[in-house]
């Protein structure tokens, strides 16, 4: 019995304190269930997403347990697809993000000069405009494809990362050990990898987390505005906008909408949990409260 | 210039007339981007058959110039308020976005106001209520402001409270047949006090009501969260402790000792908060078919009316350069160590 106790009491340990929090839970639990239901979606989804059967504008009931829409499109079946649609854009986007605006930053941080000057300029330039604004009128310019949509947040997506990364690696460019790797013969990219990157990356992991909902958002909201995805794509932005014209069928636009806040909460209260994880002075608070 | 406080305005009053600078680069870039061709845009079927008319016409508008020249003028247009024609509605950019901007001001002024009302206050008893029920119940709620899509909640909310419970009035700025106010300064609520007119005030304030409360909902989320953490901050300082330990009343030590510092920061989030409620506009103003520049760029961006979309992203640009501009120059003024840095 004893030894049982034990056991579970090093395994419990195991798991840091931040992660055992019912937000940091319903935030795994929630995210992981999307990214089964985008994989899946051909499995679980009972209709096919672009069939067009009657009733149209069926409200929620057995047979079409959400409803379907102005086509006769089956709502739960296009909201799960969508899935396959929005989470796997939203994570190439942010993942871009974080390629391009890291090493962007990392670059203007180390070199200094002209190179951080031009960087950081254009980044400014990007944080001078409302990010829908700003994408809007990219994703205007470059004509109106999901494709585009997911350039123009990318577009105002990777001066964040910039502006964190040039901080963090100003901060760790003049260390000892960096100068003693330079002066033992390693080379710029060298002592970037080895020496700078890994103290920059639990910042960024936690912005980069946050920023999937926020991306999300932004991808969704463009899809709104008629910028993004194109019928019969069951992208939930798009869905939603769909029922804006039909807004007395409440179930048209409510449960593609409830997809985006639902995946967006989970990826924030993942975000919070992992910003607290990693910041040691509110790592240090959570173990003393649950001590 | 040997005030530090003179040295810091000029430099942040020349870095801003770079980046507005910066901003018509950036739309002028974006036109010139587009796939379509301007000339076959304006020109008949007929006038393109003739190469005499399409060069004569491309050798009006400055198309065969270099792009630097085109910038140059595009510039000079720009500086004469010549936003170029709307494709749309066939007039001015600039007649078209003067129509709406009041609207769009009466609209995010009131969510900035309650914004910062709401979330400071929330911010603040969560601070003081740490690890308490309140302060749970706020984290998830600020959480989900700051997650919920604005155009669905725009959408839910004028379902729910217009057509279900029928407590807020419909769509536009005051009911439909009343005439609006005399025009002053544009917001329809001031120019009806101003009038006397109560009946259009309180009409105006009711059309005002669900929309601001949507658009605020984000900005609400992340002020409360940002004040929280700022006032959590200065709560653990010794000299807060000390101030306690004299025996000073807790109200005192609130207002004079907590509060005052853990706020300056919040003019800034403010300011960064003012960007996304005017990204929030496009989206909500369209639901609630109020007649503002959010609106209007919803209107352009679905037609791809191009002129019209940049004429949107350099004015918004401006004006939250300007705000920001306002913002810092506010931070400096009351925060000595940031003009001196």
């Amino acid at each position: 019995m004893k030894r049982a106790g034990l056991f579970a009491r090093t395994r419990a340990r195991r798991l840091p304190e931040a992660w055992r929090r019912p937000l940091a839970v319903v935030g795994v639990v929630v995210a992981l269930a999307w990214i089964v239901v985008a994989l899946a979606a051909p499995v679980l989804a009972p209709h096919d997403p672009l069939a067009q059967e009657l009733p149209r504008l069926a409200p929620p009931g057995p047979g079409h347990w959400l409803g379907t829409d102005q086509l006769g499109r089956d709502i739960l079946s296009r909201v799960m697809y969508g899935a396959r649609v929005s989470i796997p854009l939203t994570l190439l986007l942010v993942v871009l993000s974080v390629l391009i605006g890291g090493l962007l930053g990392a670059c203007a941080g180390y070199f200094g000069r002209w190179v951080d000057e031009t960087i950081m300029r254009l980044a400014d330039l990007v944080f001078a405009f409302p990010t829908v604004i700003l994408a809007m009128v990219v994703a205007a310019a470059l004509g109106a494809s999901l494709g585009n949509a997911v350039l123009a947040v990318l577009v105002v997506a990777w001066p964040a990362y910039a502006r964190v990364t040039r901080g963090l690696v100003l901060g760790v460019r003049e260390r000892e050990y960096v100068l003693s790797g330079r002066l033992l013969g390693f080379s710029a990219w060298r002592s970037l990898r080895v020496d700078v990157l890994p103290n920059v990356t639990g910042p960024v992991l936690v912005l980069a987390t946050l920023d999937i909902g926020t991306a999300l958002l932004l991808l969704s909201g463009l899809s709104f505005l008629g910028l993004g995805a194109k019928p019969p794509s069951p992208e939930w932005g798009a869905m939603v906008a769909a029922g804006v014209d039909v807004f007395d069928s409440w179930w048209v636009a409510t449960f593609p909408g409830l997809a985006i806040l639902t995946v967006v909460l989970a990826f924030n209260f993942l975000g919070d949990t992992l910003r607290d994880a990693l910041d040691p002075r509110t790592a240090r608070a959570i173990k003393e409260r649950a001590l | 210039m040997r005030s530090p406080l003179a040295r810091f305005l000029v430099r942040r009053i020349v870095t801003a007339l770079l980046l507005a600078v910066g901003i018509t680069l950036v739309t002028f870039v974006l036109t010139n981007l587009v796939p379509g061709d301007p000339v076959a845009a304006n020109l008949g079927q007929r006038a393109l058959g003739d190469p005499a008319i399409v060069a004569q016409w491309r050798a009006d508008h400055g198309l065969d110039r270099p792009l630097p020249q085109q910038y140059l003028a595009h510039l000079g247009g720009l500086l004469h308020g010549d936003l170029g024609t709307s494709q749309q509605s066939h007039r001015p950019v600039l007649d078209d976005l003067a129509q709406s901007v009041p609207a769009t001001l009466e609209l995010a002024g009131a969510a900035i106001v309650v914004s910062l009302v709401l979330g400071v206050g929330f911010g603040v008893v969560a601070a003081l209520r740490r690890d308490r029920f309140a302060d749970h119940v706020l984290r998830v709620l600020s959480l989900v402001g700051i997650s919920v899509p604005t155009f669905w909640l725009a959408l839910m909310a004028f379902y729910v409270f217009f057509f279900r419970l029928q407590i807020t009035p419909g769509s536009g700025r005051i009911d439909p047949g009343m005439t609006p106010p005399p025009q002053v300064t544009g917001l329809y609520t001031v120019d009806a006090l101003l009038s006397g007119r109560w009946d259009v005030f309180s009409s105006a304030v009711g059309h005002l009501a669900a929309p601001a409360l949507v658009l605020a909902l984000y900005t609400i989320g992340l002020l409360t969260r940002f004040t929280r953490s700022a006032v959590l901050e200065v709560l653990g300082q010794d000299y807060v402790r000390a101030a306690r330990a004299k025996g000073l009343p807790g109200r005192v030590v609130l207002f004079r000792y907590v509060l005052r510092p853990a706020l300056v920061p919040v003019i800034t989030v403010a300011g960064l908060a003012f960007g996304s409620l005017l990204s929030g506009t496009v989206l909500v103003e369209a639901v609630f078919a109020w007649p503002g520049v959010g609106q209007y760029a919803y209107k352009s961006a679905t037609t791809l009316d191009l002129p019209a979309v940049m004429g949107v992203g350099l004015v918004v640009g401006v004006v939250y350069l300007v705000i920001n501009l306002v913002v810092d120059v506010l931070y400096g003024v009351v925060d000595p160590r940031v003009r001196v840095s």
